[in-house]
This record gives C-alpha cells, structure tokens and sequence, in this order.
C-alpha cells in the first residue's frame, strides 16, 4: 500500500483533474464565521448562485464576539453589522447557525470537535488559517480565502495544487511542566516559520500516540506557523474515544463501521514520505517567544539571540524583533515583566487548558500590576469549568472570568492591549500589533505558563512552581 | 477591449517592500476586517508599519509618493504569511497592485491572491535583491513580467521567475475564478459526495 493518510483522503475526495492540472477536491465539511464570509455570500448573490450543499456547511461567531457585555444589539456598531450579515446569511442559504445564544457557540475550531462535526477522514475547510486544527483528528483540513469561501459554498469544492508530506516524530515523555504547546513552539523554532511551506506536516511517535484529542489539537493548530497549511495526527483508538457519543457523530452500528473506515485512512507502516524529521521530547523545555513571529522563541532557561548570533539570512528579522519589542540579546527571557495575561483561543482554550492553568493559580493571587483574563474556547467549555468550580478558581485569584470567543488573540473585540502593553499569551500569534495595540507585545507560551507568568507578574519557568506545589501536597 | 480574464503579461513601475515574514496582520491589521464588503481597504494597507517609520522620521513605500501608482510588488520570503484573510491581498489590490514578485509566498495568501486574479511569482533570493535595488535607483524603472513565460524584466536585464502550473494555467487561460469550473461538472461532485460514507450513511 505505502499511502500516508493524506493520500488515502486526497484520493476518496478527489473530483476530476481540472485542465488547469489541479485537483478539483471535494470539501466535506465547511465551517463559516462572521470575519471571512460576508463578502462571499454577496457574491453568490451578484451570480445568482445557491449554495450547493447547505447541510455540509456550519457557521458560528466567534471573532468579534464580546466577552464581557454580550447583549443585542452589540454596543460596536461593526461588530453587529458583521452579526447581523451572519444571521441573513444564513437565514437566506438555509445553514445552521450557533449564534451567541446557542449552548454550541464558541470558536471554530473549537466546536467542530466538541460537536462531532469534525470527524477522521473528512476534508474540512474553513475561512480561518487555524483550521488545521481539525487535522488532529486524521482529517485533511485547512484554512481559504473569502473568494474559496465562495467556491466551497458554491460548489462544495476547491481547487487545490498537491501537497507534500513531512513526517515529524516526536518520541520520549514529555517533562513534568511542558505541554503540547511547547512541542509545537519548539518544533516551529527548529524548522522555520517557512520550513512547512507545501507540506502537510504529519505528527507521529510515541510523545503524539499518547496526547489527548486536546493536546493533538493544539500542536496540529499551529502547523500554519510553520507555514504548513494541513497538520495531521492518524486517527487512533484516543480519537475514537474522543468522537464517539458526540451530537453528529455516527451512532450504534454505524460507529463501528465508521471506526473501520477511519482506521483504514491511517498512513501505512511502510508508508513513503517527502521528508522525515525527528525530535527527542525530553529534550523540549517550556517554550516561550521573545519576537514578531513564532518561530522565534526559547526554552525558559535560555537568553535571546543577538543579531551576530544567527546566519546571515534572520539577521535582520532579529534585529527587527529586538528592537520592536524593546529587548537585547543575550538576556534571559525568564524575569520579563508581563501586563497582561491571556488564557484562551483556539490554541488553548480548551478545557484540560482551563484546568491545568487553574490548578496552578488555586490558592494563589495576580500579581498586582497585571490584568488576567480567562476566555473559554465555548459556552460548553465555559459550562463545564463553572460545573468544575475553576471559573471561581480563577476569580479568587483575580483572574476575569469572560464569555466564549476569540477575544484577546486577535483582538477583534473590545479585548485589547493598549500601548506598549506586553502579554504573557496563550494564543498562536506574536506578530507585531496583533494583540489590539500596533505597538502592544506578545509572548506565546503554554496556559501553565501564562497562568505562572500571571501570578508572578513575569515570566517564570512553570516547573519551580509545579516542584513547590508538590512539596505543599 | 482585451478580456480581463486572461491575466500573463503585466507591467508597470515597481514598489520595493523588504523584509522576510511579513504576515497578513501587518499587511491589514485585524481591526479593518470589522466589515462586510471589501471596498476600502486599500487606505488601511500596512497602516501601522507606516505610523511607526513615520514617528521615526521614515518613510514606508506605501507611503513613500515614487511609488504612488506602482503596479508590481517585489517583496523577501515568506511573504503573505499568517491568517488566511483575504482582506490582504485584497487592500492590495485595490491599492493598485496587479502582480507581486518575491522570494517566497504563504501559501494561503498565493491561493487568495490566485482568485482575485493577481499571480505572485517566486524569484531567487539574489534575483529579488537585483530587483529590489533596481526599483529603489530609479523608481520609474519599468517593471514587466510574464505568467507564461515566468520572468521578470527590468532595464533590459530579465530574471527567471516560477510559478506553480496549476495557477500559471489559471491566468493565462483565464480560468483564476474558479467558481465556473467548480460547477462544470456536477454530477461527478455529486457522484463523490455519494461515495463518502459520512455523506451517504455509513
């Protein structure tokens, strides 16, 4: 066989050949939110088109939703336009709509999963980049434009070039205090915010065999950072377990079929592969960025690299990065003063993010001079943290506890930075005005992370905690 | 009248933006994408990267009047990089952007730029430095370029450029906007979605 699942999935979806010399893919599932997709309904309109497959298209709001005061009509004027356009969208193309009263609404890809949506084997395309995400249930999926947007809801379909596959194993436990999060920053710091570009990256080995669906979740949402637009984990008997019992996935005796199905999509043993790579995860640290992009970064025990330390190629963008965020090379990154701590997104703000973070804070106070905000990934995760008690955890200890959405990693909200503000964050992205200031400064790294970061007011490596908690236990 | 839809040779003066990474949030920061239709976003195109090198007495080359009217962006690596928004390649092409030359694209925002009808064209890390340094000496410098033939030409000097042939296919036989082709053939669309078990029924 030698066939990686990429392949296998490529093959059961794959159209025609169009005489362009691309494939013509069928998108099986299609998700939609109010940011990218306006502008792509207008324009079926202007055609006098339908949309091809209604029921294979979901939409929820998750960019520009406000986390504190969610009352209708929103107090930004836009932000309710956008609203509002979603709801006669779908409305109008009969699409079903998790909206801000819904119990299902939450960011896309984090609702995808919790509702079954997101299955093994399926192809999944979504106005967002972050859509890799869903990859990390064995699914091919990956982020378009407005303009595919408007194919997909046109015709189900995109028109897609090949894709090569990187393997990436990753074998050894991973160290008391590091997290998924830090496998998938390190693994960006060693191949390059360029290093994936037309490559699916496929994460295999030991350290990923034994990830929950969450954990899976987040490495597989940040392969866009490594400019690999799919990432994928083969289905196993951890995301069965995780899809089974959810609203829309297979029921009774078509799960088991559906098992067999999706159990035959994984790469073959002996599968070939454009490239390997391997890493050791013992070796990996608590990972966190100290510049405008996320490949640059350091364990917590290391300093930052000064421009003379790198090739001739990132010179600049060092140099460019230390300036823009007011720091030296050479120093540690352990030790910076934080303003603001952000835990959620689509990164992490699940609820195993929810409870490790709280299991740190419980007991402890922020640090006087930061403002910390908890924002759940959905209303579900959010319901299941109130049901856990972590939603007091957290405001004990001076943590806001907010509603369900995108929030601070994009700041599309009201949840913003303000000047010069720096940022322990659990989000994806550190690029420059990301965070709401266009002066404002992100630190990406692991809830725990954010969460020590918050308490002490600056960066600090999670694992002195963790070792201190032990002793009190 | 030539029909828009067959997009190969294209020329115009240049505008030079170094840089490797430069991402979409700087491209159009998020918060002009609070809007349901496209039009405008080209004032708002690398606004913050401008404020900040003019605060600093600099002067970006969207802001920079030489290059008012410029046709062909010529940028480093990795160009495009981040979010998927479209608002990106859409800001520039309402700028007047008809063609952007780089060392490297995201390949989201190649993808986005595909279907709005403005090929990107990948040069050597050396050639884009010729070209960059070409349009900074003299920015009426003609730029020209063919999607057919995949080079750039400029002061009589021309470069081997590249371009994936699915895209280059695209533009030359004017197919960029695929929606038409997409639907050609419906009942294969049809027949596939039949044959995937979690579509028909498991």
């Amino acid at each position: 066989m030698r066939m990686t699942l990429l392949q296998k999935v490529w093959d059961h979806h794959a159209v025609r050949t169009l005489p362009t010399g691309q494939t013509q893919l069928f998108i099986g599932l299609h998700l939609i939110h109010e940011v990218t997709s306006p502008q792509a309904f207008d324009m079926l309109r202007s055609r006098g088109s339908k949309v091809a497959f209604p029921d294979r298209t979901f939409a929820t709001v998750d960019h520009i939703v406000p986390t504190l005061n969610q009352r209708r009509p929103f107090l930004d004027v836009l932000a309710e336009e956008m609203m509002s356009a979603l709801e006669k969208n779908c409305r109008e193309f009969g699409i079903p709509l998790y909206d801000i009263t819904s119990a299902n609404q939450g960011i896309v890809h984090v609702i995808g999963p919790e509702l079954g949506l997101t299955q093994p084997g399926m192809t999944i395309a979504c106005g967002d980049s972050h859509t890799s995400t869903h990859g990390a249930f064995g699914a091919i999926a990956f982020g378009i434009g407005t303009s595919q947007v408007r194919d997909v809801l046109a015709s189900q379909c995109l028109a897609m070039e090949p894709l090569k596959v990187r393997r990436i194993t990753v074998n050894g436990s991973l160290r008391p205090g590091v997290y998924a999060k830090d496998v998938i920053l390190d693994i960006i710091r060693r191949l390059g915010v360029k290093g994936g570009a037309g490559y699916a990256y496929e994460y295999g080995g030991d350290t990923f065999d034994r990830m929950t669906m969450e954990e899976r979740m987040t490495v597989c949402n940040m392969s866009i950072e490594g400019a690999a637009r799919v990432g994928y984990v083969n289905p196993d008997d951890t995301t069965f377990r995780y899809v089974e019992g959810r609203p829309f996935a297979p029921k009774g005796a078509d799960f088991a079929r559906a098992r067999e199905w999706w159990q035959s999509l994984a790469s073959d043993p002996d599968a070939a592969y454009d490239d390997l790579v391997r890493m050791d995860a013992a070796a990996i640290e608590p990972t966190v960025t100290w510049g405008i992009n996320p490949g640059q970064s350091v364990g917590i025990t290391e300093k930052l690299p000064s421009p003379a330390d790198v090739g001739a190629e990132d010179r600049a963008s060092v140099a460019e990065a230390l300036e823009f965020m007011s720091f030296r090379g050479g120093m540690p990154i352990a030790g910076t003063k934080i303003d603001v701590a952000f835990i959620g997104s689509c990164t992490n703000g699940r609820i195993s993010d929810l409870r490790e973070a709280a299991r740190l804070v419980k007991g402890h106070t922020v640090a006087r001079h930061v403002k910390a905000l908890v924002v759940p990934g959905s209303q579900s995760v959010r319901k299941i943290a109130e049901q856990e008690g972590l939603d007091r955890v957290f405001t004990a200890a001076g943590f806001e506890w907010r509603g369900a959405g995108c929030s601070m990693c994009l700041a599309m909200n009201p949840d913003q930075l303000e000047g010069r503000q720096i940022c322990a964050s659990s989000s994806n992205r550190n690029f420059k005005g990301r965070q709401g200031s266009p002066t404002g400064r992100t630190l990406l790294m692991s809830p725990a992370m954010v969460a020590a970061a918050a308490l002490a007011g600056e960066v600090v490596d999670v694992r002195k905690m963790l070792e201190r908690e032990e002793v009190h236990a | 009248m030539t029909d828009t839809r067959y997009i190969d040779a294209i020329a115009g003066r240049g505008i030079p933006l170094r840089g490797h990474d430069i991402d979409t949030d700087r491209i159009i920061p998020a918060r002009f994408l609070k809007c349901v239709s496209f039009e405008g976003l080209e004032t708002h195109a690398f606004e913050d990267d401008r404020k900040q090198l003019a605060e600093r007495g600099q002067t970006h080359p969207f802001s920079d009047s030489r290059y008012a009217g410029a046709r062909i962006l010529v940028v480093n690596g990795n160009f495009g990089c981040g979010s998927s928004r479209e608002h990106a390649p859409q800001a520039l092409q309402r700028w007047g952007i008809r063609a952007v030359v780089g060392e490297s694209f995201s390949e989201i925002f190649f993808g986005n730029s595909v279907a709005l009808g403005m090929p990107c064209l990948t040069v050597s890390a050396h050639d884009a430095e010729a070209l960059l340094s070409a349009i900074e000496a003299n920015p009426l410098v003609e730029v020209s370029l063919s999607v057919s033939a995949q080079s750039v030409e400029v002061n009589g000097r021309k470069y081997q450029a590249s371009i994936p042939a699915g895209a280059r296919e695209a533009f030359t036989a004017g197919t960029w906007d695929a929606t038409g082709l997409l639907l050609d053939d419906f009942d294969e669309v049809r027949n596939v979605a039949k044959s995937l078990p979690y579509v028909s029924g498991f």
